[in-house]
């Protein structure tokens, strides 16, 4: 039996239960609910609670070990000389997967092998079905003792609050559990490459070229770690975006918050946020194909030699793109501007934009500069549109005209490559992945802070 | 406690040559009215209280007089309210202009999230009124000591505002108002977020900025009205019932329902 028609009979088991607590309360209540403690759907929760609950724990907790346990019972089984080689252990074990998974025909192993292979797969068979069994007994099990404890005076509601609120904190648990182990697998892959290549190489060098040899006969270069091209290249684009999308947003964000009409403010405000909407991968088309020969056909008109993927057009785009998100944040900071403060000003005379200028704006800077801290990870993070319109060459320049490469740009190659995945080329993408994680997680934390520092003041 | 009491006014200017009028002022908010044909004359040089209960429509009529109501979106007026013989709500009058020749104090003190001394400069700099530091520097120091507040803060103009007591920062914005050299003053409940102390030390402020100023004051104390006036309107469900030296209305009110709120019976 699947695991797709195990979850749905529990569910299906859990609606049934809902049912049957409600019914049940709806009879011991004798026709009036105000007989109850609570509402009868209430006691209908409960069940369905108790009776899904437990038996999906089960099945977490099942599938952590269920793997472990076999195996192990498979490995007591094999004979001496098989378990006190590593290398022989694992070449077993390897088959006796593919065996057990009809895919090992044309292996030529000894007997005890295949035998071990056979007895894997009844194995397997034995835990599914046990599985299936011990999940519907968990679950008529829970049915059964919640219906039973249902009674007038059972605080079902109360219950019913407690147990969500466990489903919350689990959720919860999640969230940040997974950012933990983002966090390590990219530390370990990192603290790898940084066995093979000096961390003050990769974080001080000034070339980046990671071509090694693929093969020991082939011929190639060393290869250089160096990231300050790539970080030089990255603070590059990331300034021309916030040339373009902190003023455009900024003053849009005004003018939607102060000065347009609530019609028009209707129609333009969700019109803006589309381009928040708009797939990256989109963006990077309209860079690379539109915006990138357009400055350089202008370019050369001016007689600028600019290259045909530039720091530029990537820029240009990526501050488009950005535009949303410092107006959307920053109209939401300056419309925490109490009306007391424009009143006041107002109220001495002042015009709308003497108002804006003096009061509002120097009252929501600090939200406005965590906005545009949260606008810049943003930027440095972003990936598509730089792949499409930044290009690979690892120039150290500062000229937006040449082509630059950025740590995302350089990440996406080194990891689409054919390279060993223990080269030092490949690991080199988490070490880089984790200087930009670390970069982007303390401006988010500044940002934060920020705009914390700035609530503290009108609350 | 140098507070007045004015059972001895005699000298009234009269009111046929007013400060400022309201004719026939009506007002409405998108559909509901909230004013209905308000006659007010404020005296120069006076406190005129603006009584009634929550809802009467007191702050209502007030922010007309500077037109502050322009600001709210769905509002229409329809009537004349004048300031010395002009309509203000007349096309030719420049908004922002009649709001510097009639300051306003409003109900929860509002100091700018700036220093002390750029909260005073704020009005003389944007209306261009000084040519000089120096000049500036005297406006500030004239009108907090007109506010009463120079003793307190004169060692630390350039600290934040924000900073002071509640009191201290109404006091503050209504040495903001005077720094434009306003005519008329306008109040809206200034002391119904401080504390007795700081409540007393307004209202002898208020005493005090009458020789230079017109003053119209909203307030939800009875008692402040008697103490800091020397005419009280007493508004009810957005009309004026009763209007008068604040002596009369509280001694001797024409109307049952002045009677009925001064007593206390309802608002």
């Amino acid at each position: 039996m699947s695991l797709t028609f195990l979850l749905l009979a529990i569910a299906a088991l859990c609606a049934l239960s809902f049912y049957f607590g409600r019914q049940r309360a709806i009879a011991l209540s004798g026709g009036r609910y105000s007989n109850l403690h609570s509402l009868p759907a209430h006691y209908g929760t409960y069940t369905a609670m108790w009776c899904g609950l437990p038996a999906i724990l089960l099945l977490l907790v099942w599938h952590m070990f269920q793997g472990t346990i076999i195996q192990g019972m498979i490995i007591s089984d094999l004979p001496p000389e098989i378990l006190n080689d590593s290398g022989k252990l694992s070449l077993a074990l390897n088959s006796i997967f593919l065996l057990a998974a009809d895919n090992g025909e044309h292996l030529s192993v000894s007997p005890e092998v295949i035998d071990a292979g056979k007895r894997l797969a009844s194995l397997q068979i034995i835990a599914n079905v046990a599985l299936v069994v011990v999940m519907i007994s968990v679950a008529l099990v829970g049915l059964a003792f919640s219906y039973r404890k249902i009674s007038r005076d059972m605080r079902a509601r109360n219950n019913v609050e407690r147990i969500s609120r466990y489903v919350m904190i689990a959720c919860s648990g999640i969230a940040i559990l997974s950012t933990v182990g983002i966090v390590f697998s990219l530390l370990f892959e990192a603290l790898h490459f940084f066995t093979k290549i000096n961390p003050l190489d990769f974080l001080f060098g000034l070339e980046w070229s990671p071509q090694t040899a693929i093969r020991a006969d082939q011929v190639a270069s060393e290869g250089a770690f160096g990231a300050i091209p790539l970080f030089v290249g990255t603070l590059l684009i990331t300034l021309i975006a916030m040339c373009v999308a902190v003023p455009v947003g900024l003053f849009s964000a005004i003018y939607m918050g102060e000065y347009a009409s609530p019609k028009f403010r209707a129609f333009a405000k969700p019109a803006l946020e589309i381009l928040a909407g708009v797939p990256t991968v989109v963006y990077g088309f309209f860079a690379a194909l539109t915006v990138a020969p357009f400055l350089r056909d202008n370019g050369a008109v001016l007689g600028l030699d600019v290259s045909s993927e530039s720091a530029l057009a990537a820029g240009l785009v990526m501050g488009v793109m950005i535009i949303p998100f410092v107006s959307s944040l920053s109209d939401d900071v300056m419309s925490q501007v109490p009306q007391s403060l424009r009143d006041g000003s107002y109220g001495l005379g002042a015009t709308k934009s003497e108002t804006i200028r003096n009061v509002i704006f120097p009252a929501a800077l600090p939200g406005i500069v965590g906005a545009v801290l949260l606008a810049v990870s943003r930027a440095i993070g972003e990936t598509m549109i730089v792949v499409m319109a930044a290009g690979l060459a690892a120039n150290m320049t500062v000229n937006p005209l040449q082509a630059v490469t950025t740590v995302t740009v350089q990440i996406v190659t080194l990891l689409v490559g054919d390279q060993e995945f223990d080269s030092a080329k490949t690991l080199s993408a988490f070490a880089l992945g984790l200087a930009l994680f670390l970069i982007t997680l303390g401006l988010n934390v500044f940002a934060l802070k920020f705009v914390q520092k700035y609530r503290e003041k009108y609350d | 406690m140098a507070v007045v009491t004015q059972s001895a006014m005699t000298a009234e200017p009269s009111v046929t040559s007013p400060k400022m009028t309201a004719r026939d002022l009506n007002l409405f908010y998108g559909e509901n009215q909230a004013l209905f044909d308000v006659n007010l004359d404020i005296v120069e040089r006076q406190v005129t209280a603006l009584i009634g209960p929550s809802g009467c429509g007191k702050s209502t009529f007030l922010r007309c007089m500077n037109r502050m109501n322009d600001t709210i979106d769905g509002v229409t007026i329809n009537g004349q309210v004048t300031l010395d013989n002009r309509d203000i709500y007349d096309k030719a009058i420049d908004v922002v202009q009649l709001r510097a020749r009639i300051g306003m104090v409003f109900q929860k003190p509002n100091p700018f999230p700036k220093s002390i001394y750029d909260n005073v400069s704020y009005g003389p700099r944007i209306h261009g009124l000084v040519n000089s530091r120096d000049e500036l520097d005297e406006i500030v120091m004239t009108s907090l000591e007109r506010a009463g507040l120079l003793k307190e803060v004169k060692d630390r103009l350039q600290e934040p505002a924000t900073g002071l007591s509640g009191g201290q920062q109404q006091r503050l914005c209504i040495a903001r108002a005077v720094a434009v050299s306003p005519e008329v003053i306008l109040m809206d409940e200034p002391c119904s977020a401080l504390d007795p102390i700081a409540t007393a030390k307004v209202e002898e402020l208020i005493d005090e900025l009458r020789s230079n100023y017109t003053i119209v004051i909203v307030t939800h104390s009875m008692q402040q009205a008697a103490r800091v006036s020397q005419r009280t309107a007493f508004f009810h469900l957005g009309k004026v019932v009763e209007v008068g030296e604040t002596d009369q209305i509280f001694t001797n009110p024409k109307d049952e329902r002045t009677k009925g709120y001064i007593t206390g019976r309802f608002g």
